[in-house]
């Protein structure tokens, strides 16, 4: 059993001739073409340095351009010349210049031996891929293209939409099921040769002249017409990213490719040294009779493609800054805010790291600066407390810090007080928030200030519609956070079911009932401090119904599970 | 109002190719070996004043990393950096007396060799003191990443300036002649960085790190811009708009992703916070040579009484590209 490769080559021809003579001396025929764009003295040169092996020849040259009938003409014309020149070889490989041998010519061999009528030929119908450049999937049969898509962008798109707009079908030859694959195959003689010799070919051929991307499709589409039995497979390792363009290989890529167990890759970039030193050599492989695996490298670009197109979510940098509303994750983690706890309830940060184990700050966005959970003046990455800092770019200050604490979920505290309100949009529009809102607390470090009433009465003023204007935007219909808002009667009324959800929103595994409470501050005398305002002229409106006389208190937290019976 | 603006745009870049044109007198060669560039280097651009001890690293670093040719400007050194670079064989040299401050900091003597012998190559536009790090950079050469880049089409690559210093004082441990600077200088801060975009140039303004944490708390709009984009594919009729921070025609800038994405990026490890610390703020403070009237140095030279220490217990010792990639500071793209 004989295997040909044809060889297709534009650039780094050197290397070409190394892989060339790599498979010549072992035994396998070479048919080269070479793109009549390359230089001239380049190609010489190619010929001279093979021009010992009498089983390596040239196959008429054209120019070749990407995605054209030329292309296949190549093909066509090397084929032939390759089943005219060497009667004895069953399969025909077809590889470019720039791919590379993973595993000696004998395993491939033999591995083609035990398939002796297979064609290995990626072969799928426009239905089933979603791979297409373009977006043009059945259409590359039906419509024409008679401008460059590299070149002449515009005039293709328009040409396609102008085309679809007044439903030109071109007629697909009879008996044809357009298929499209991997240009990269190997085919046995038989089909091949059917292929080439079938009586329709002229047919055919002027029909996929002016199919786009021929060569995804001219062989792919045919061999479904001989084959006998299809590997709907290539067995060249050779991967596209988003754009269309294959992914290259370099030096550090040898074990994954040594491990992948397919026998040939491509694209190998031309200067990698160690790759061509390391499988130009007849190293027989771990296992030779391993099936090609190429998932692990499948993993890598997979990878690399969703890293281009998606990004790290919540990461803002020199090379990712998207647009508003095209973030893709506003901020990379969950984090919690919450406004009015630290006015209603004694040490709330204390309390809640140790009940929900999560990293507590206190005012983040506070006038004098960030207040970092324990006092800390700076923060993970060299986050700096600075008020001025912080507020040069408030939105920075605080995907920087969700950020550089990934892995332990942040919280912190808000008020009406706080210097940035402008980050309100930001935070109630992103998912990764649970915002948690005891509207009017602000008024509880008023009502046990010392100060003036006069200037409490202005403070209350300028604190609740800065409030009133937060709470209209938690409201909104853009809100994506997780918003709960109680006021603050409500909430004094009853704090443990309130705190119970969001500790159990906050740490999910951890649920369990509450059993310490934090200390809420003395209230008596607050709804007469309320009326006070009131008679002052000043309508305290969020904070609910607190009766004037006597005072609102917390009911006796519920102890245990009332509902369950022992 | 577009149109207005395209057209602006255009008249400063024209402005800044006539002043390179005009400055180009104000360089004399020293050493012209442009001849021996091969038609595929990558070329590295400089301009310089007394930096010898810090240039047998330098140069050792990038030619390890592949750079085919270095072209140096000399603004006049004292310490034997022009002899020394006159003595490389993949070096050519110019030299200058002329202001470095009315040469636009620099760029319009740059602007004019990378028009010159730049067209058609990757160039890379430093500072001595700049060490560029990117994708696979351990393993791959630079005319990897420039050939993977021209199979994209991409022109311009980012490397944000990521300040290095040493634990402790800055003076504190001496440099030697030879050594690698982040032996001493090992530290950087890994996530307080602020970006804005700039709707005129298209380019985003990165601040923060050391410098405007312990120099510029107080005013933190003039602390230094660290967006730079030093990796070019050079084209007649490219040029440097504001040193490398941004180059014009300003899609050149746009080496960003605004869909959610990542594009490929890199760091310049900035080895300035390294001894003789002192000395340099000094005299560069008495030549008023720098950006913005020196502001900068006049902000170091008030810490100077006490040698400031950067350091603190965030701070993270730098390891390779990938500990970089993995906070967020430069992205692979699809690079794989």
């Amino acid at each position: 059993m004989t295997i040909g490769f044809i060889m297709m080559c534009h650039t780094a021809l050197d290397r070409a001739a190394q892989v060339a003579r790599h498979w010549a001396e072992r035994g396998a025929p070479v048919v080269i073409h070479v793109d009549k764009r390359t230089d001239a003295a380049e190609y010489g040169t190619l010929v001279k340095t093979l021009a010992d092996l009498e089983n390596v020849s040239f196959s008429p040259r054209f120019k070749c351009n990407w995605g054209t009938w030329s292309l296949v003409q190549a093909e066509q014309a090397a084929a032939e010349q390759m089943l005219a020149r060497h009667p004895e070889i069953h399969h025909v490989f077809l590889a470019s210049g720039s791919c590379l041998p993973l595993r000696p010519l004998n395993e491939l061999t033999a591995y083609l031996a035990a398939h002796p009528q297979t064609d290995f030929i990626e072969s799928v119908t426009t239905a089933e891929v979603d791979w297409t450049t373009g977006g043009i999937g059945l259409e590359r049969f039906t419509l024409r293209f008679p401008f460059s898509w590299k070149r002449q962008r515009r005039l293709f798109d328009r040409y396609v939409a102008l085309q679809r707009k007044i439903g030109f079908k071109r007629k697909i030859p009879e008996g044809l099921v357009p298929h499209l694959g991997s240009q990269w195959w190997c085919l046995t003689r038989q089909t091949l040769s059917a292929i080439l010799q079938d009586p329709r070919r002229a047919e055919f051929d002027a029909y996929f002249r002016r199919v786009w991307i021929p060569d995804e499709s001219y062989f792919q589409t045919l061999a479904r017409l001989y084959a006998t039995s299809i590997e709907s497979r290539s067995l060249t390792l050779s991967k596209f990213d988003f754009q269309g363009k294959p992914h290259v290989f370099y030096d550090d890529h040898l074990q994954l490719l040594r491990r992948s167990d397919c026998f040939v890759a491509r694209k190998i970039w031309h200067r990698a040294e160690r790759l061509y030193a390391t499988f130009l050599t007849d190293r027989a492989s771990i296992d030779p009779e391993a099936e090609p695996n190429p998932t692990k490298i499948d993993r890598l670009f997979h990878k690399a493609v969703e890293r281009r197109t998606k990004g790290r979510p919540g990461l803002y940098m020199q090379s990712r800054f998207p647009k508003k509303d095209r973030e893709n994750g506003k901020t990379s983690a969950p984090y919690s805010i919450f406004q009015g706890f630290s006015d209603l309830f004694e040490n709330f940060d204390g309390w809640l790291s140790k009940s929900a184990g999560v990293r507590v700050h206190g005012h983040l966005f506070g006038p004098e600066g960030a207040e970092f959970a324990g006092g800390e003046t700076m923060f993970n990455g060299c986050l700096s407390n600075s008020a001025t800092l912080r507020d040069y770019n408030p939105r920075a200050f605080l995907t920087n810090l969700i950020w550089n604490a990934r892995g332990e979920r942040q919280c912190f505290m808000f008020s009406p007080r706080d210097t940035q309100q402008d980050i309100d949009w930001f935070t109630a529009t992103d998912p990764n928030a649970q915002i948690s809102v005891i509207s009017g607390a602000w008024a509880v470090p008023l009502f046990r200030s010392n100060q003036d009433f006069a200037a409490i009465r202005s403070e209350a003023a300028r604190l609740q519609q800065i409030e009133m204007h937060h709470l209209s935007i938690l409201r909104s219909m853009f809100v994506k956070a997780r918003v709960r808002i109680w006021s603050l009667a409500d909430f004094v009324e009853n704090p443990m079911e309130p705190l119970q959800t969001i500790i159990d929103e906050i740490s999910p595994r951890g649920a369990r009932r509450l059993t310490e409470v934090p200390q809420m501050v003395d209230l008596s005398g607050f709804g007469q401090f309320l009326q006070s305002l009131r008679n002052q002229g000043m309508q305290p409106r969020l904070m609910g119904d607190f009766p004037v006389g006597d005072d609102l208190s917390p009911k006796a937290p519920r102890r245990g599970r009332p509902y369950l019976v022992k | 109002m577009k149109l207005r603006q395209l057209r602006q745009l255009r008249r400063e870049r024209r402005w800044r190719q006539f002043r390179a044109f005009r400055k180009r007198r104000e360089l004399s060669c020293v050493a012209n070996r442009t001849a021996t560039i091969k038609p595929d280097a990558v070329l590295v651009f400089v301009t310089l004043r007394n930096e010898r001890p810090r240039l047998p690293y330098f140069l050792r670093y990038y030619r390890d990393m592949g750079v085919g040719h270095f072209l140096f400007v000399d603004n006049g050194s004292e310490d034997g950096s022009r002899e020394y670079l006159t003595a490389q064989p993949d070096c050519s040299v110019w030299t200058t007396q002329a202001s470095y401050k009315s040469s636009g900091f620099g760029i319009d003597w740059l602007n004019w060799l990378l028009r010159k012998y730049g067209t058609g190559h990757w160039t890379l536009t430093l500072d001595p003191d700049e060490f560029f790090v990117y994708p696979f950079c351990d393993t791959r050469p630079i005319n990897a990443l420039t050939d993977w880049l021209d199979s994209y089409e991409i022109r311009s690559f980012p490397a944000m300036l990521l300040d290095m210093y040493p634990k402790g004082p800055i003076d504190a441990e001496p440099y030697r002649e030879g050594q690698n600077p982040f032996e001493i200088a090992s530290w950087f801060d890994s996530g307080n960085y602020m970006i804005s975009k700039n709707g005129k140039m298209q380019n985003l303004w990165i601040q923060g790190g050391p410098r405007a944490r312990c120099f510029f708390p107080d005013d933190p709009a003039d602390a230094p811009s660290l967006n730079k984009i030093p990796l070019v594919k050079w084209a007649r009729g490219l040029v440097y708009a504001s040193s490398t921070h941004m180059l014009l025609p300003r899609g050149l800038n746009r080496v960003y992703d605004e869909w959610g994405g990542e594009m490929i990026s890199g760091c310049l490890l900035h080895a300035k916070f390294l001894s003789p610390w002192s000395e340099k703020v000094s005299e560069e403070l008495e030549r008023r040579q720098h950006y913005a009237n020196s502001r900068e140095y006049r902000v170091y030279a008030e810490t100077l009484s006490e040698p400031p220490d950067l350091w603190c217990k965030w701070s993270e010792k730098y390891i390779n590209w990938r500990q970089l990639e993995i906070l967020g500071l430069m992205s692979k793209g699809n690079w794989a």
